[in-house]
């Protein structure tokens, strides 16, 4: 646990803090937007609450990056066991494929398939987060020392127990570094779901663009902004907590 | 202990163990001997079954190795290889735990072996337990992987160059240990190196291999004095033969006792070619020596070498 004095100054505190006093509080910065945008009425975003918005935002991340990491990481090791070696480049192909085809091209082919709102999200967001995911893992998983493998097969652990005990483990780091990303661009990426009828940031966002309402662009982007940094401040310090636990003697 | 019979084992069509046939009696030192490619790590690790072998029969302790579930085999069997494959992740405590916890000992004599274990390879039980491989040097980590190899007590060691990584003066250390541990324990261990003064240290057979053929089995000065072939000949006498028997016999047989001498002391377990290599390094004609728990026993000098 960190010391008093070291919550104080610790980053992510602060900007979490800020990220929740906007996220409640962006009514009362009406009389700035207002100011500066004075043609926009309401000057803040008012067709739904932020707090609501961020929700829904969240939840669809979690759901695909979960999805993302289950999948990513069990094609990895899949391919990274003798019996999946020859399906490596098949893996790597689809998950690069994932990614370069653009999310809002997922949109458009998943909507008149699975119909309007969450669910082509999470398929566009789940395909998109897949690469950096298996790329890492499988790195990960490779970068184990050939000796510490022979030594755990030496020694009597079963296939099982050696991914268990032995891979997992030192893969972890590399995994997590995937996730992180994988995490991180989801939340961007998340917002385009609102062209096809979820409810996330992105809502005030494209609502914005389309009515020429400026400040609820603003309002959007520096909400999905804060929380993608605040999300990879806290994944970089759970890298360093799993890095030092290691480490310490 | 070990019994090969008529052996064989193709690599693209290529024998790399070719018909051979060995027999390892229990309490042995055996030391498998060869060049690089001659397919000794390779009839080493078919015996607990990590490379699959295409003809013939292994017998572990009268038993059939193909007739064992491949796990099972390997918990009774010790391992210990050149880069020692400490798992990073895990404390000095852990890693020696390892094979009695697949076995579910109790928590407590595992406990208690791990400490008799570090005891053993003479590192300090409290201060080595709670450590990770990356803070221990290279023959601390060679150390733990022999205690890692012995916690389950096993019956037969297995080992794979494990000194080839370290340098001379910690592997003549490390080779003093798993001699007195091998006089101690009497367990069977088959040893593979490349180093024929390290055979002729540590063996009480030597089987030499050549292109995965057996070339000579027998002790050590056997191999030394009646050759089987011109390789035999050429791989253990390329040097003059004197510098071999120097190589065999230990300071503790030439030492003076009582005397004193200046300068880091030598274990009575070294060779008299360490002795000499030592004088040389320090240009000095004489040298201390101590016992195993490291007491000075007395003086070697450079005259009790050639006496």
């Amino acid at each position: 646990m960190p010391r008093p004095w070291h919550l104080v100054t610790s980053p992510v505190l602060w900007v979490g803090l800020l990220f929740a006093a906007l996220l409640l509080g962006m009514p009362r910065l009406a009389p700035a937007f207002h100011w500066a945008f004075p043609q926009v009425v309401p000057p803040v975003f008012d067709r739904g609450s932020f707090l609501s918005l961020w929700l829904s935002h969240a939840g669809l991340v979690v759901a695909a990056s979960g999805m993302a990491t289950v999948i990513g990481v069990g094609l990895a090791v899949f391919v990274t066991r003798p019996g999946g070696r020859d399906f490596r480049p098949i893996v790597n192909a689809l998950a690069t494929i994932g990614q370069t085809f653009p999310p809002a091209a997922v949109l458009a082919l998943a909507v008149p398939a699975i119909g309007f709102g969450p669910r082509p999200t999470l398929v566009a967001l789940f395909l998109y987060g897949l690469l950096p995911i298996v790329e890492n893992a499988i790195a990960g998983l490779e970068g184990v020392p050939t000796a510490v493998r022979d030594a755990a097969e030496g020694m009597g652990l079963s296939a099982w127990q050696r991914l268990r005990e032995v891979e997992m483990p030192l893969a972890m780091p590399a995994i997590l570094a995937g996730v992180r990303v994988s995490v991180t661009i989801a939340i961007g990426t998340a917002t385009i779901g609102s062209t096809v009828g979820a409810l996330t940031l992105g809502t005030p966002i494209f609502d914005g663009l389309a009515g020429n309402k400026l400040p609820y662009v603003i309002q959007g982007a520096i909400l999905v902004a804060l929380f993608a940094i605040l999300v990879d401040m806290v994944f970089a310090r759970l890298q360093r907590r799993l890095h030092a636990g290691a480490r310490n003697g | 202990m070990i019994e090969l019979a008529r052996v064989s084992k193709l690599y693209d069509g290529r024998p790399v163990v070719d018909d051979l046939s060995l027999t390892v009696p229990a309490g042995a030192f055996c030391v498998v001997l060869g060049p690089s490619g001659c397919g000794k790590s390779t009839t080493l690790r078919m015996i607990n079954r990590l490379v699959p072998f295409d003809s013939g029969t292994i017998r572990v302790g009268g038993e059939d190795v193909r007739q064992i579930p491949p796990e099972i085999l390997r918990r009774r069997i010790g391992y210990a290889i050149q880069s020692v494959g400490l798992f990073p992740h895990w404390r000095v405590e852990d890693n020696i735990a390892t094979v009695p916890r697949l076995l579910n000992w109790p928590r407590t004599r595992v406990r208690d072996r791990v400490t008799e274990l570090l005891e053993l390879l003479r590192l300090d039980a409290a201060t080595y337990r709670g450590k990770y491989p990356h803070q221990l040097s290279g023959g601390e980590q060679q150390r733990v992987g022999v205690a890692r190899a012995l916690a389950a007590d096993p019956d037969l060691l297995l080992m794979d160059e494990p000194f080839a990584a370290v340098d001379p003066v910690t592997r003549a250390a490390l080779q003093g240990e798993i001699l007195r541990i091998q006089q101690a324990t009497k367990k069977t261990i088959l040893f593979v190196t490349h180093d024929i003064e390290e055979a002729l240290r540590l063996a009480t057979t030597i089987a030499i291999l050549e292109r995965g053929h057996l070339a000579q089995w027998g002790p050590p000065l056997d191999i030394l004095e009646h050759p089987a072939n011109a390789f035999v000949a050429g791989f253990v006498g390329g040097e003059a033969g004197g510098l071999k028997i120097l190589a065999l016999r230990t300071v503790s047989e030439r030492l003076r006792p009582g005397e004193h001498a200046d300068g880091e002391p030598l274990p009575s377990t070294a060779s008299l070619r360490d002795a000499l290599a030592l004088m040389m390094a320090r240009h000095v004609d004489r040298l201390p020596v101590v016992n195993p728990a490291g007491q000075p026993l007395g003086v070697i000098t450079l005259a009790d070498l050639v006496r």
